[in-house]
């Protein structure tokens, strides 16, 4: 019986020592998982884009070392002078900023409006939910939900000639500034919601007695919110825009299905992931892809630092 | 109404007053608007979808026809696409990683929470770090992995890695240091429960709001994944629907009825909507409460 005692007291004291074991069981599948399907695959996508392998036709070309002659291939000018890689980086960012800049600007707004005491808006439940809505949705659906309303024979061009307004059917998947101002309203109408939910939670987060103060000593709306509302809600703007951009420089599914892959017209909707994907079906380039991945990771970086630099010293000089 | 002559002050309060409402108006119209640009498409989508190709051809129009039922059937029992298999699919990987997801980011989180270990300030910086790389960096690797170990229409690796989500993680962490006290794991412990058994009896329960929201995302997020999977699905059989969307987009469409067109795209984004329908008080205030990490 005291043995049986003893046994226990042992037990519970082996016990109590050795509660970090549970700490490491329990994080170890998520950094098994993660070393197996994310460090390892960005590693040997890196160490692809050093060699040469595709797929031409039913035949295997390589895997042979090549040194950096896929980044050469990548910055290489075509026929007419266009270094592609470049094209489609710019193509994404004018893209990205023709839907982001209204984002931020409306959702900056709304956000406002909602959390205004003096407004006092009602239904914001409702209007909260339906401007989040479009985040939910398939974007590929979304896509060719577009492109079926926007088609030559689609509703868009028929109300438009019933209307009087056109003679004949505009084509919007032909003219470089409609398509890129499709997807464009698209990417705005699937994140403005999102951004306005985390600015109000920026706003509601700042003492309200900071604005009551301003108002107390004559400033305007206008003064307030430049002067506090901007200045304290900083931190969150810069980690939206950030996050956003991030998102921005991976835009895939919306130009990939509205174009049909292509980025028509002449490739002006192309984004730099399109491309991306353009080499792995059906080449299956790896070393070509795995250098975009590279450009795309590197670029992401880059432009990231660029942004937070940029934004925290306007901070500093105000 | 004041019977007594205006004051000044009176005449200034009313013409604020007058302001507030003009503001207000103007603050509702502006909503209005964009909610009706945020539900217009799906609107079209709807009535499209009750249309058959005939009526749609003839012209432009906002209210539905009659042609719901007829579209769904034909959509329903289209060979080259089969959007039934395709919803199974999509929900079977959807769920599944839903489950996976929510439920190692938390054990993962409460690993970290609850536990004094060698290395858990640097395991959480790690996944800290690792959540600002953008997952298309690792996408040709990865799937040179699964195509060497002959794992392609499978659906393996569309839901394993899930088991690692940063985000989510990250998510859970924050709910964890708000709500859960290390006291109730004590507890739990001088009653003799095992660690796994107090995280699967006592942590869970009380981390429920936080895995159903997350659940949502997760589901929502793979339910609309195109990228992978459309790199690692070619048998029809086991395709996802947005696949199947974009193959309906390089189809020659011109040939095709509209009317069920329409119907597959309603299809692919209906099981969505229904949820949020339901959820999207939930949902937004479960954005809402992610922000707050400023």
């Amino acid at each position: 019986m005291s043995r049986q005692r003893e046994q226990n007291n042992y037990l519970r004291r082996y016990r109590s020592i050795s509660y970090a074991k549970w700490g490491y069981l329990f994080i170890a599948p998520f950094f098994i998982v993660y070393i197996l399907c994310s460090l390892i695959p960005q590693f040997l996508t890196i160490y692809n884009s050093f060699f040469e392998s595709y797929l031409d036709g039913l035949t295997q070309v390589g895997p042979n070392f090549v040194g950096f002659k896929n980044y050469v291939t990548l910055f290489t000018p075509d026929n007419n002078g266009v270094i592609g890689i470049f094209k489609y980086t710019s193509n994404t960012l004018v893209i990205w900023l023709l839907g982001a800049i209204p984002q931020f600007v409306i959702a900056m707004i709304l956000a406002l409006f909602f959390t205004s005491y003096r407004l006092n808006i009602r239904g914001q439940t409702f209007f909260k939910s339906v401007i989040y809505m479009p985040n939910l949705i398939m974007a590929s659906a979304f896509a060719m939900l577009f492109f079926t309303l926007f088609s030559n024979v689609g509703p868009v061009n028929q109300m438009l000639i019933q209307l009087g307004i056109l003679e004949k059917p505009f084509d919007f998947f032909r003219t470089r500034e409609s398509v890129r101002l499709l997807i464009a309203l698209m990417n705005f109408l699937m994140w403005f919601g999102n951004t306005t939910i985390l600015f109000m939670s920026g706003i509601m987060g700042i003492d309200h007695e900071l604005f009551e103060s301003a108002t107390i000593d004559g400033a305007n709306s206008t003064q307030v919110f430049f002067r506090i509302t901007l200045p304290l809600l900083m931190p969150i703007v810069v980690y939206v825009v950030i996050t956003a951009m991030i998102g921005g420089l991976q835009m895939f599914d919306v130009p990939q299905v509205l174009t049909n892959r292509l980025g028509t017209p002449d490739r002006t909707a192309m984004t730099l992931v399109m491309y991306l994907n353009s080499y792995l079906t059906p080449s299956k380039n790896y070393g070509m892809s795995g250098a975009i991945s590279v450009y795309l990771f590197a670029i992401t970086a880059l432009l990231s630092i660029i942004v937070y630099r940029s934004m925290i010293r306007q901070r500093s000089s105000r | 109404m004041r019977s007594y002559p205006y004051t000044r002050s009176d005449y200034e309060s009313q013409r604020a007053r007058t302001r507030l409402y003009i503001c207000r108006a103007v603050v509702y119209a502006v909503l209005v608007f964009l909610t009706v640009l945020c539900l217009f498409s799906f609107y079209l989508l709807f009535v499209n979808s009750t249309r058959s190709n005939a009526q749609l051809q003839a012209g432009f129009r906002l209210t539905p026809q009659e042609n719901f039922w007829t579209n769904l059937r034909n959509a329903w029992n289209d060979v080259s696409i089969s959007i039934p298999i395709g919803l199974r699919n999509s929900f079977v990987i959807a769920i599944l990683t839903g489950i996976l997801t929510t439920y190692f980011s938390a054990l993962t989180a409460f690993g970290i929470h609850a536990y004094d270990f060698k290395g858990r300030k640097f395991a959480y910086i790690f996944i800290l770090a690792v959540m600002m790389i953008p997952p298309q960096v690792g996408a040709v690797g990865f799937v040179q992995i699964v195509y060497k170990l002959k794992l392609t229409n499978n659906y393996l690796p569309l839901i394993l890695p899930s088991i690692a989500a940063p985000v989510v993680f990250f998510y859970m962490k924050q709910y964890m240091e708000a709500i859960l006290p290390l006291e109730i794991v004590e507890a739990a412990r001088c009653d003799g429960s095992n660690e796994f058994s107090t995280f699967n009896r006592i942590v869970l329960p009380i981390m429920r709001p936080a895995l159903a929201v997350q659940l949502i995302f997760a589901f929502v997020g793979s339910w609309n994944n195109y990228f992978i999977p459309a790199l690692l699905l070619d048998k029809l059989e086991r395709k996802t629907v947005p696949i199947m969307i974009a193959q309906l987009r390089s189809a020659d469409y011109s040939k095709f009825d509209m009317g069920k067109v329409y119907m597959f795209i309603l299809l692919a984004i209906l099981p969505v909507v229904i949820v949020y329908v339901f959820l999207s008080k939930f949902i937004v205030r479960g954005v809402q409460a992610g922000a707050i990490k400023g």
